[in-house]
């Protein structure tokens, strides 16, 4: 051994993460040349922009089951819109959205913003922190992943980061959150995937180049030293720079609206160049236990306003990418860790809750609405909430597969989990789809329940049209109970018995899912 | 910024406008010195204290020495505990065996074995590694590194690991002695004979190396007033002549065949003293004369009272510092005949060690980082007994402080680390482009990964962190407690409060994160209750080390 060498020597046997043993930050990455080289975006490049609702939304205040109205006058009276300020949605009379969704309205008008009923996930957790690990994670609530769902999808694409980026492939971060911190959906398996800025002025800051005041003193000078050097080596300070400056909004955005200063950020950022995949904002105040509504006039308070605010944001930023000719590139979505009892509380608010809509937007989003109503019991007190209709993870597997053109093999990989897609995109520009077959299913009565109510035993009659059903079984509290089948049947009708067992008697959700196509009916247990 | 300017500052203020940070009080700043500290005595300063003579301040000494006094506190820090056990054979592994030395046994007495020494040194610098990071509640691991900076070797220039381990043991044994008995000990040490040619030092072919740098930068210096001349350095060197090491023994012996035994004349620097020239074994006790001679002289107080300085306090001495404290100190050094411990109990007692403008006024250096960042957050590494992953383990911690630019043993030359030494940039020469990075990566690794050995992993323990908190329950106050003790510095409000939202995860209130934390302590291994809390500390501690603050000490 050449006694020069033994200091790498001196490691042996352990794994050093690839950045730290290298050569430090790739400099030449931010010089202009390259980037001239590499700043070449293609059509094909998506971008996904995550809305995270901070706290919980009140799904059945947001999206209204207009037919089920009388019994939700009953059951949530303290909160309950007037039937008459419900915006109506072209093509449809049974579901109406909030009256501070207009700009949300005129995108469902428009074929551009997608509703998915009833999003959630078996047995939910109404911890706020454990529910949103959940959702950030694709964890099952029996299980704690410690990375990211889209921090897993962005360790697939660029198995390599950080080490040797950025690069001429990928010379931008691969994504931005603007938040206290990153987000766990954006944690890899062994780094964070992306960059944060605390907020809307700490990026200003960044841009431009305007340094936090430190004191007058010698540690003072020192801070100032080593904050100079940490914007000389953020690898990717310059490209956000660059990116910011060559671009500017062109729809107007709300004033003081939270939600709109981050997407007028994420616009720019898109417009100018950077390849970043994922952007994630949020929006806080959610967690409406009380206030969520005026007494005098239901349609204001604090639900009425941060919609307001989520509206008015998201609609800006849909016409700014249209009119940057960007919005076959960029698709949004929101999500909240769960939504709203479905009885509202004397403080005029309600409690934590399980499923709740989920919106998805874009041009390439076949606009429309994607699974029923939910049931509103008649006699729906403090335990009972709304059953997932689709499973989040059927979304994300959606958002994978169809936009960002994952193969269908390493979606597993990804999510940890095997769970089916959805029909959300128009036109899937990257693989033939099936869904779209899947789709014509839509209307049909797929599942059949006899007798309702049962005592013990439940027949469940569903039609096949081959390949693998999910059926799942929930009681009002939404806790998965059963999965009665999940497996490949033959096509055609099929029939299974299932024994309800030692369960109590009240209702219970009977939910079927192939493939795209999903269905959940209620089956009484009695004595 | 020279304390000079700030001082005007201080006392020019801007109509209207607060210079400081509010939370100290400029009247304490005016001009301190070596008269003993009689401020408050808080977390504040019980950190400062801490994080300047060891490495890192773990929470239970800081508790500790709040219930002490300044003086006690001092005084405790300057009484060494036992050395270490001896390094041991811990790296035989199925690509390697040391021949002469079994598994577990030291191999500080072996010979030389030109395949086994790179397995040696690696052992011994890993050795190193795990006593700074099992380091005793006191000085004496800081000041064996501040002595490896000042009278440095390199291992890979030595070569031998027994020779390499009794330097770093002579270091240990002199550290808070006598800075003459060090001096001779370093002059006469194998490690040194070797490194600086020493033992080739003859009558007739003198190697002047050693007798230039024992001026240069052991013990004069190149001060102002430091006017050593040429021929000192020639007749220093012939005074050296002759010191030889048994290769047998590895002990030192004097040969008197090849000392030069004429006279040698120094210059009025040194009050033109004439060391008589001995013959035979008398020769040896030349040595002894001119490290009186060197010691003598006004300027080797005053040397090494700012390399201390420099090394503890702060990198610049303007003309204030020098007449209030460097000159005094040089003082009380010469009148305690180079006694070490009055001095640094002096100066670790100061008013001016605790003056406000010390307080986060030094980027950490490699090791203070990483030594800190594994005591604060109670990392666990591999016992002793755990041979091949306490080795593997501290090895890896040690190359890191190489990428970081602190190679232990290996100091990049005779003059060890620019940081310590080099104006102007001092101890801003640690961070650059390039290791700033680093840095964030391994506390990100450390964080979320941890370091993994065969059978073991050291990952900070946060959660153990937070618990011995006096309320970690409460969001407000276990932002509070961290900030105190994490950062030297006060931290804008607005920073407070996005450590807050992180902990809250959003939601604005308190109880979230308290029942969160409350549910966790009742039931400590449920995993779902555990990663709830470790998913909001994981971000919440990543954005603390990620502070550029952080960096400051």
């Amino acid at each position: 051994m050449n006694r020069k060498e033994f200091l790498q020597y001196s490691a042996a046997g352990v794994i050093i993460p690839n950045l730290l043993n290298g050569f430090g930050v790739n400099a030449s990455a931010s010089s202009p040349w390259l980037r001239l080289l590499s700043n070449t975006t293609i059509d094909t490049d998506h971008v996904l922009v995550l809305i995270r609702l901070d706290g919980g939304n009140d799904g059945l205040n947001t999206v209204i089951p207009l037919d089920q109205y009388d019994t939700l006058a009953l059951v949530r009276p303290q909160v309950l819109l007037p039937e008459n300020q419900i915006l109506g949605l072209d093509g449809t009379d049974t579901v109406g959205f909030h009256p501070s969704l207009s700009g949300m309205r005129d995108l469902y008008n428009e074929g551009k913003l997608k509703v998915i009923q009833s999003v959630g996930y078996p047995n939910q957790d109404y911890s706020h922190f454990r529910s949103t690990d959940i959702w950030m994670t694709g964890a099952n609530t029996t299980e704690v992943f410690s990375s990211g769902w889209m921090g897993r999808y962005l360790n697939y694409e660029y198995p390599n980061y950080p080490n040797g980026f950025p690069n001429e492939v990928m010379p931008d971060p691969l994504s931005i959150e603007i938040g206290a911190s990153l987000s766990l959906a954006l944690q890899g398996p062994s780094f964070a995937m992306g960059l944060s800025v605390a907020d809307p002025s700490q990026f200003y800051q960044l841009v431009n180049g305007v340094p936090s005041t430190a004191p007058a003193t010698p540690a003072g000078e020192l801070l100032t030293y080593v904050r100079t050097v940490k914007q000389q080596s953020n690898a990717y300070g310059q490209v956000i720079v660059d990116a910011f400056e060559n671009s500017n909004n062109l729809a107007a955005y709300p004033e003081e609206n939270v939600l709109a200063e981050q997407l007028k950020i994420v616009a720019r950022l898109i417009a100018g160049g950077l390849k970043t995949r994922v952007y994630l904002v949020s929006i806080s105040g959610f967690d409406t236990h009380d206030a969520q509504v005026m007494p005098e006039d239901k349609t204001t308070g604090e639900h009425a306003d941060l919609l307001g605010v989520l509206s008015g944001a998201i609609t800006a930023f849909v016409r700014d990418l249209e009119m940057q000719g960007l919005s076959d590139r960029v698709t949004g979505m929101t999500f909240s860790e769960f939504g709203r009892r479905i009885i509202s509380n004397l403080s005029n608010g309600t409690d934590h809750g399980a499923a709740a809509p989920m919106f998805v937007f874009g041009s390439q989003v076949d606009g429309g609405i994607l699974g029923d109503n939910p049931f509103i019991p008649p006699g729906a007190d403090a335990i009972d909430n709304l059953p997932m209709q689709y499973d989040f993870r059927s979304v994300y597997t959606t958002m994978l597969k169809d936009w960002f053109c994952i193969p269908e093999a390493d979606l597993g990989g990804i999510l940890l989990h095997d769970f089916q897609s959805l029909p959300i995109f128009n036109s899937p520009n990257c693989m033939p789809v099936s869904t779209r077959e899947e789709n014509q299913h839509a209307g049909s009565k797929l599942l059949d329940l006899w007798p309702n109510p049962f005592t013990e035993s439940l027949s469940i009659r569903f039609s096949s049209g081959g390949g693998r059903t999910l059926i799942q079984v929930f009681n009002g509290a939404g806790q998965l109970v059963a999965t009665p089948a999940n497996r490949d049947f033959p096509a055609g009708e099929q029939r299974l018995d299932w024994d309800s067992g030692e369960l109590p008697t009240g209702h219970y959700y009977v939910r079927i899912q192939q493939g795209a196509y999903q269905q959940v009916k209620v089956a009484a247990k009695a004595k | 910024m020279k304390r000079r300017d700030f001082l005007h500052l201080m006392r020019t203020p801007a109509p209207g406008r607060s210079v400081l940070n509010p939370v100290f009080s400029p009247v304490e700043t005016l001009g301190t010195g070596l008269e003993a500290y009689s401020g408050p005595w808080e977390i504040a300063q019980v950190i400062h204290l801490l994080r300047r003579v060891m490495f890192g301040a773990k929470w239970e000494d800081i508790q500790f020495f709040l219930q002490s006094d300044p003086d006690t506190a001092v005084e405790t820090l300057l009484t060494a505990g036992e050395a270490p056990p001896l390094p041991v054979n811990d790296y035989n592994s199925e690509n390697f065996t040391d021949p002469a030395v079994p598994s577990g046994d030291t191999w500080v007495n072996a010979f030389y074995d030109l395949s086994a020494e790179p397995y040696r040194i690696a052992s011994l610098k890993s050795w190193w590694v795990g006593n700074l990071i099992d380091q005793e509640s006191n000085i004496i691991e800081k000041l064996i590194l501040f002595w490896h900076n000042h009278i440095p070797v390199q291992f890979g220039e030595v070569f031998y690991a027994a020779w390499n381990f009794r330097y770093v043991d002579t270091l240990r044994q002199n550290a808070l002695g006598n800075f003459r008995d060090m001096i001779k000990a370093m002059t006469l040490d194998p490690a040194m004979l070797h490194f600086l040619n020493g033992q080739f030092n003859s009558a007739g072919a003198p190697d002047e190396n050693y007798a230039r740098e024992l001026q240069e930068l052991f013990c004069i210096g190149k001060g102002p007033d430091s006017q050593y001349t040429e021929e000192d350095v020639r007749e220093a060197a012939r005074i050296l002549t002759g010191w030889r090491v048994n290769y047998l023994t590895n002990e030192i012996f004097f040969q008197p065949l090849e000392h030069d035994s004429g006279d040698k004349q120094f210059s009025s620097f040194y009050g033109n003293q004439l060391i008589q020239g001995k013959t035979g074994s008398q020769g040896a006790e030349e040595l002894d004369e001119l490290l009186d001679m060197i010691l003598a002289n006004d300027e080797c107080a005053l040397f090494l009272c700012r390399k201390i300085y420099r090394f503890f306090v702060y990198h610049e001495i303007d003309e204030l510092t020098e007449e209030m404290v460097i000159g005094p100190l040089a003082q009380v050094m010469r009148d305690n005949n180079y006694e070490l411990r009055p001095v640094l109990a002096v100066l670790f007692k100061s008013q001016h060690f605790f003056d406000m403008l010390q307080y986060g006024a030094q980027i950490k250096g490699p090791m203070d980082h990483l030594i800190g960042m594994y005591r604060e957050f109670h990392t666990p590494i591999p016992d002793r007994t755990m041979l091949m992953d306490r080795y593997q383990h501290n090895a890896t911690v040690h190359y890191v402080g190489a990428l970081f630019l602190q190679n232990l043993g290996d100091p990049p030359n005779v003059s060890g680390w620019p940081a310590y030494h080099q104006a102007p940039v001092f101890d801003k020469s640690w961070i650059s482009t390039d290791t700033l990075p680093r840095r964030a990566q391994f506390s990100d690794w450390l964080l979320w990964a941890g370091i993994s050995t065969e059978n073991f992993l050291s990952q900070l323990d946060i959660l153990g962190t937070v618990a011995q908190l006096p309320n970690p329950g409460d969001p407000n106050a276990l932002v509070d407690d961290i900030l105190k003790w994490m950062y030297s510095i006060n931290l804008p409000l607005q920073f407070r409060l996005q450590l807050k939202a992180i902990l809250l995860s959003g939601q604005i209130s308190d109880y979230y994160w308290t029942d969160a934390w409350v549910a966790y302590v009742n039931d400590p291994t449920n995993e779902m209750k555990r990663e709830t809390v470790r998913n909001r500390l994981l971000p919440f501690f990543y954005t603390i080390l990620h502070q550029e603050e952080y960096q400051l000490s």
